[in-house]
């Protein structure tokens, strides 16, 4: 087991470090020079207090998202629908915090609880489609994202109109996630109490999914669905189980995005921490406490690449490109693994008869 | 006269494992020569290096007199050898035709033309006595024939060396009969063949030659005439073994499983087992043979509640558990080594120990209020493994996909036989397995009968029924043909039974 962890830390790391060196490569080859190119794309995400937390702020839905789509799929299920419910979860979110009028500390957990259930229902219907009827999860939840999508489009300027027809009102301080003390400690930035409500999540379901008899038996219907139904595990309840879980994160999420690092939300758009998250549950082996490392990273490339943008000529969307790099050396894992296993084999190979 | 094949000191290492060290084999020029080992002796990974899956560490081959290297199958094929692997590679929605000219595909102008190809398979097929329709789809014909394609595609490239990995083991018995024909007739045309085996019988019946084979090492080559079985098996497992099972005295008990008028249907929704009746009583084992497909997957699925019952009933000590779920009836004690090992009987991507507790993992002491205990998890593991000999690299960490079948199925036999069933429910216990684990098997079977539990044998296998059973049922298109006395029956009788012939039946 430990070497296990071991070699999917250096298969990820060799991603990243590929990636960058990619990275490198495209600016170089756009004239720039990757050194002062790769020092502010870091400096801007880590700077100073207060880029940290807004790289923080920018990890926190990430690392919900990412530990949504890496739970599924612990449990064999590709749940590409984690922009669907985080969308629905911010929307439950902002729906409560635009229309509850309660104090902080009871408002929060309601709206975050909400929020959860959102996301789990939107999910959830998916599970019963998959264990019913045999629907694949990945049709079911791209539909899901775009019913979302709608709803959305529909209810925010119906229901909570702000100053333009296409945003929500601002919700009040009581309903963010935001919170002075962490504001103040981050020189102003957009971190807010969504950060430990994602690192009590990486925790939840780490133990979860290595502890507890839920895990195993979710686990034993992703991996071998016929051995599970074998050993009398009710498989069609636990594919419900699994995507439900799934949907809770996602929608965590969405409620950390919009009344956390936000405070309105915009209709017209599917939020990319959906589909990040896969990249990052990709980049993480699927490990919940991989999911928190490669969250940061991935909100230290976002955060940094505009103040990279501003200090040299390298265009923003080279920090796009390198997470995209790094997806493709993490999606090719295996070939990576390979080139260890070669490499483990010619030196360790010849002392061992 | 030269061998077509020699294969010098082969060595084969694999992380942790020196699969062949130092072996040394050669083919003769139309000969048949059996490779012989356990499961796990390297026959395989030997027949690998040959077919240039795997390269050698050191050693020397030579086809025909010639030191080549072979650094992949294409360059094997080049060489005249050809491999039918223990699992068919084949595209099923395709045609024979298309299946055998895949990847050399005849083209006129860019355009595939299968006339030729296929005139070519037809008359091949004619000329082995394969009988193989070249225009029909794979995924309509019989698994043994779908073997025959694979051969096809040996004799299409014109193959002379024809490798041949456990061919009989995804066989029915007329099946194996018939592919017997076949590769004698292989051997009139002039081709030379390996057959990688671990089946005694078969050997006698088809090798001139036999090479040994255990735990990488070389043990001998015998002229297989000369040589009787039990010295062969002796040779591969190391010590005498022992093929027939001691049994304890017949005193049958209660009757655990009652199965009155039972009918289940297949997975198109056509009656597979009809109207069937049976008794199996604590203290004895009774056997249900047939070939297969008659109807026992259906039968054993309904009794472990994987399929739904269309009618009658099912008691196990007298309670009534048609309808029960699949956790009802382990509750109810009953236990299952199922058909599939793979498929259902281990969650290969979970390791040993994990999989030791896939029924009792949600009781005490393996879990306590919903979390696991890996202490007691491991403590069972480790007992398990002692007790039922499983071999594996890691112990109770290894991954159950890392292990070899036989020592996959000590796991699923051991476990199930933990579980202290009433009634044990075991289906193709030995399938695949060497003789050392057939043994062992059998012995564990038995042991589970002169304790007291009622114990279900469905086989494909005649010998295993016969030498086990204290009574057999036999079975054909669903319907129970007669329940005999082992002791009063033979191989012949119970082969009349299972073609569904119901005359001179003893009951």
């Amino acid at each position: 087991m430990k070497f296990l962890v071991k070699k999917e830390v250096l298969v990820g790391l060799t991603a990243v470090v590929l990636g960058l060196l990619a990275g490198a490569l495209f600016m170089a080859v756009t004239g720039n020079n990757p050194f002062t190119g790769y020092f502010y794309l870091f400096a801007g995400g880590m700077m100073n207090l207060e880029r940290l937390g807004n790289t923080l702020a920018m990890a926190t839905p990430l690392i919900l998202t990412g530990l949504s789509v890496a739970f599924a799929f612990r449990t064999g299920l590709f749940n590409i629908g984690a922009a669907g419910q985080a969308l629905i979860g911010g929307l439950v979110a902002t729906a409560i915090g635009l229309t509850v009028g309660l104090p902080k500390a009871i408002l929060l957990p309601l709206i975050l609880i909400a929020a959860a259930l959102g996301g789990a229902l939107w999910a959830w219907l998916p599970g019963i489609l998959k264990a019913k009827f045999n629907v694949h999860e990945v049709v079911s939840t791209i539909m899901m994202n775009w019913i979302a999508y709608w709803l959305t489009y529909y209810t925010i300027p119906a229901f909570f109109k702000g100053s333009f027809e296409t945003e929500s009102r601002l919700i009040s301080d009581a309903a963010s996630l935001k919170t002075p003390f962490l504001t103040e400690l981050f020189a102003g930035s957009y971190i807010n109490m969504g950060l430990f409500v994602s690192l009590v999540a990486v925790f939840l379901v780490s133990i979860v999914l290595n502890r507890t008899v839920l895990g195993y038996r979710l686990k034993a219907v992703g991996y071998n669905r016929f051995a599970a139904e074998y050993a009398g595990i009710n498989v069609n309840r636990h594919i419900v189980a699994s995507m439900a879980i799934a949907g809770a994160l996602a929608g965590l999420g969405g409620a950390t995005l919009y009344v956390g690092y936000a405070s309105s939300m915009q209709i017209g758009i599917l939020p990319s921490i959906g589909f990040d998250g896969i990249a990052v549950a990709l980049l993480a082996s699927n490990s919940p406490l991989g999911v928190l490392g490669s969250a940061v990273f991935f909100g230290i490339l976002q955060s940094g690449k505009g103040f990279m943008n501003a200090m040299t000529k390298i265009p923003p969307e080279i920090g796009d490109t390198i997470i995209a790099t790094i997806i493709y050396f993490a999606a090719t894992s295996v070939l990576i693994e390979r080139w260890f296993a070669s490499f483990t084999k010619r030196k360790g190979g010849k002392s061992r008869v | 006269m030269q061998p077509v094949v020699e294969m010098l000191n082969i060595r084969k290492e694999f992380p942790g494992i020196l699969a062949n060290d130092n072996v040394t084999i050669t083919l003769n020029h139309g000969e048949v020569l059996a490779l012989l080992g356990e499961n796990g002796a390297g026959k395989s990974t030997l027949m690998s290096v040959l077919f240039g899956l795997y390269q050698p560490e050191s050693g020397t081959i030579k086809v025909k007199g010639q030191e080549v290297k072979i650094p992949n199958p294409n360059v094997a094929g080049e060489l005249g050898i050809g491999m039918v692997h223990q699992h068919f590679k084949l595209v099923h929605n395709f045609t024979v035709t298309e299946n055998i000219v895949l990847g050399i595909e005849p083209t006129r102008g860019g355009v595939l033309t299968l006339k030729q190809a296929s005139e070519k398979i037809r008359q091949l097929s004619k000329q082995y006595g394969l009988d193989v329709d070249p225009d029909a789809k794979i995924e309509d014909v019989s698994v043994g024939m779908q073997q025959r394609v694979e051969i096809l595609k040996m004799l299409y490239r014109n193959s002379e060396v024809l490798i041949f990995d456990e061919p009989t083991a995804v066989l029915t018995p007329q099946e194996i009969l018939e592919l017997m024909k076949i590769m004698r007739n292989l051997q009139a045309e002039g081709k030379s063949i390996i057959v990688i085996t671990h089946k005694l019988k078969e050997i006698k019946a088809i090798a001139d030659r036999c090479t040994v084979i255990r735990r990488g090492k070389l043990v001998g080559t015998v002229s297989v005439k000369d040589t009787s079985q039990a010295q062969m098996a002796e040779m591969m497992v190391g010590r005498e073994v022992s093929f027939h099972v001691d049994k304890g005295p017949f005193n049958p008990g209660a009757t655990v499983l009652q199965v009155n008028n039972l009918s289940v249907r297949n997975n198109r929704k056509l009656p597979a087992l009809k109207s069937f009746t049976l008794d199996v009583r604590a203290g004895e084992i009774v056997g249900v043979a047939g070939v297969e497909g008659n109807g026992q997957t259906e039968f054993v699925e309904a009794l472990t509640g994987l399929r739904p019952v269309d009618s009658g009933h099912i008691l196990v000590n007298g309670n009534e558990i048609t309808r029960a779920t699949v956790r009802q009836r382990i509750d109810a004690k009953v236990a299952h080594i199922p058909e599939d090992r793979q498929k259902r009987g281990l969650v290969l991507d979970y390791t040993l120990a994990e999989n030791f507790v896939l029924e009792n993992h949600g009781l005490e002491p393996f879990s306590t209020k919903g979390f696991l205990n890996q202490d007691a998890i491991y403590a069972q593991a480790n007992r398990l493994i002692e007790a039922f000999d499983v071999r594996s690299g890691e112990g109770a960490k290894s991954k159950a996909r890392g292990l070899s079948g036989g020592n996959q199925q000590k796991a699923i036999v051991g476990r199930e036989i933990d579980l202290n069933p009433d009634l044990l429910i075991a289906v193709q216990p030995t399938r695949g397995l060497d003789v050392g684990s057939i043994e062992y098997i059998h012995k564990r079977l038995v042991e589970q009968r002169d304790a007291g539990k009622a114990v279900l044998l469905v086989s494909l296998e005649l010998d295993e029924i016969l030498d086990l059973s204290d009574r057999i049922a036999v079975v054909c298109r669903g319907e129970l043909v007669g329940v005999v006395d082992a002791k009063s029956t033979d191989e012949n009788k119970i082969g009349l039974m299972m073609a569904g012939v119901k005359t001179g039946v003893a009951e």
